[in-house]
């Protein structure tokens, strides 16, 4: 029995212990203002949280920014906040976060040299399908 | 009869799919965001320096016709501190090393650099990480080869380790240059 409680304590103590390593990677820091705060317009807000929505985060790259508690989120939040409530427009903050990052930041896949296929493929494999689709139709007929 | 080799090709198709997930899944991709600011200048700032005894940092420290190695770094980083050492030798192999300390609070900058040396000639407290994303740095250690027209012309992800320091240097010559 003793030797029971004394493996249970130790496995009480790794699990707390598995819970603090992450944390000690974090700082001590307050998060910024307008991480996790509201802005006052809720015109402006939802213009924000649409485009946080599509900005991932590059701590944590599967989430995007409004869903990460990444200290590093919260100042990209802070970041879209600001900008918006000082008037600029969201795809302008999008553009500015690409120059910066590259294609990677955004989740809203923008046409370009490498991404041309994305759009182009679907388009090929819906007229591949109806000129298959009007050869057999018209099998059919005769 | 005659043999439908088509009729396998479904199934071929669904093995190279698994064969691309586990090598995705066993051997993933490395996830580093590069900075795309390599070639351009630094943005504007202007930071309150981030511990007593160094002065802060701005964008005209960087532009004085000397190259200089900016370290991203945050006494909360357990590989800033892994890479102290090089980063000595660095500053002993003629590196002016500028800092931005990422999210930190001038007691715990100050106690990290008692604890593992003070290598910078500037710090600036960047408290909400607005010259790390204005330079697209993703994380903590980052280091950037700045030329003395305050050009980035380089960026180094993740802790330096000793085989890193003679790049560096021979970067940092480049940028004189």
């Amino acid at each position: 029995m003793r030797r029971f409680l004394a493996m249970w304590r130790a496995f009480l103590a790794a699990l707390v212990l598995s819970f603090c390593v992450p944390a000690m990677a974090q700082d001590a820091m307050p998060p910024a203002p307008y991480a996790y705060r509201q802005l006052d317009d809720p015109a402006q807000e939802a213009k924000a949280r649409a485009l946080m929505e599509t900005l991932r985060c590059l701590k944590c790259q599967g989430q995007s920014i409004a869903d990460s508690d990444a200290p590093m989120a919260g100042d990209m939040r802070h970041q879209v906040r600001t900008r918006i409530a000082a008037g600029e427009d969201p795809e302008a903050i999008r553009a500015w976060l690409i120059e910066r990052y590259g294609d990677y930041v955004s989740y809203k896949p923008e046409l370009g040299a490498s991404t041309w296929p994305l759009f182009a493929l679907p388009l090929v494999l819906l007229i591949g399908a109806g000129f298959v689709f009007s050869r057999r139709f018209r099998r059919g007929r005769q | 009869m005659r043999v439908r080799w088509s009729l396998w090709l479904p199934l071929l198709l669904f093995a190279g799919f698994c064969a691309l997930v586990a090598v995705q899944l066993f051997h993933p991709a490395e996830r580093e965001v590069e900075s795309a600011m390599i070639g351009k200048e630094l943005p504007q700032f202007d930071l309150k320096p981030a511990s007593p005894d160094r002065p802060g940092l701005k964008t005209a420290d960087l532009q004085a016709g000397k190259p200089r190695l900016l370290n991203i770094f945050a006494s909360w980083c357990v590989p800033c501190a892994a890479e102290a050492p090089q980063l000595a030798e660095l500053e002993r192999g003629g590196a002016d090393i500028v800092a931005v300390a990422v999210r930190d609070r001038p007691e715990d900058v100050a106690a990290f650099l008692a604890r593992y040396g003070n290598p910078y000639s500037r710090i600036g407290a960047d408290d909400l990480s607005e010259v790390q994303l204005g330079i697209g740095s993703s994380g903590v250690p980052e280091t950037f080869v700045i030329d003395g027209k305050g050009v980035i012309r380089y960026q180094h992800i993740g802790d330096i380790r000793p085989e890193h320091v003679a790049m560096l240097l021979r970067k940092l010559q480049e940028a004189g240059q």
